[in-house]
């Protein structure tokens, strides 16, 4: 029996028994399920978002009040003394 | 916004309901091949529906036209392949969970039974496959000639019985 022969006889017997039917609970159990997964879902993209907003504003306030952009004073020259 | 939510969880439930109502059937059909349990008892099965659904109803509103069956069925296969991992790999497993012997594939492996439900029941093309189980194609080739040489070989040898008896009966 070549390949093809064997897959279609292969497909027949995993077709034979017509599909089982689906218990009438197992929607509900699926929808509650669901919901909780769509829930933790959005708890942790709030949950992400707050803390990208938290390091925003933290990130703004250290910068306006340290002021990393200006040069800090030379402190490697010796001071000039006595001219 | 408040409406748009509620118009939005209102479609989701109809559609979902509508798609679990098509699929749901032959979704099932694919797990109790996978579990290798009978069709009339499958709690495997069930229980790995249930779960496999229940991801696909969460992501239902980020599918942007991807097929919610594809999204299903590549849930249901991982899903098996991770608890046949946890349920043979781990200490204390041995023994618990065997298919249960009226299923047509229970006399396969379960890395056979989903290569082979995945490549010929499903008709999901050989590199798909391969990618989804993390093998090489050629594996997955050689995996699903050697459960499906596995699969009919098993009427041979009921089978030459009959006529054997008719032939001691002349």
């Amino acid at each position: 029996m070549n390949r093809v022969r064997r897959e279609v006889a292969a497909r027949q017997v995993m077709e034979a028994a017509p599909p089982p039917r689906v218990p009438p609970e197992l929607y509900p159990e699926i929808v509650r399920r669901g919901e909780r997964l769509l829930w933790r879902h959005r708890v942790a993209v709030r949950l992400m978002w707050l803390v990208l907003c938290a390091a925003a504003v933290a990130f703004t306030v250290w910068a306006l009040t340290a002021h990393p952009w200006v040069e800090p004073p030379s402190e490697t020259t010796p001071p000039l003394t006595g001219w | 916004m408040e409406r748009r939510h509620l118009t939005r969880d209102a479609r989701r439930s109809r559609e979902f309901e509508a798609f679990v109502a098509g699929a749901g059937g032959r979704l099932l059909h694919t797990a109790t091949l996978l579990t290798g349990e009978s069709r009339d008892d499958n709690p495997r099965a069930c229980r790995l529906l249930t779960l496999s659904l229940a991801h696909t109803y969460a992501c239902w509103d980020r599918l942007r036209g991807e097929d919610p069956y594809g999204v299903a069925r590549q849930e249901l296969a991982t899903r098996f392949a991770r608890s046949v991992w946890h349920r043979y790999g781990g200490p204390g497993a041995l023994g618990r969970g065997r298919p249960h012997p009226d299923g047509p594939l229970a006399r396969l492996s379960p890395r056979e039974r989903l290569v082979l439900v995945l490549r010929l029941y499903e008709g999901v093309a050989e590199e798909q496959t391969a990618a989804l189980l993390g093998l090489p194609r050629e594996r997955v080739e050689a995996i699903c000639a050697r459960a499906t040489a596995t699969l009919l070989d098993r009427p041979r040898e009921t089978a030459p019985a009959v006529p054997g008896a008719k032939a001691v009966a002349r």
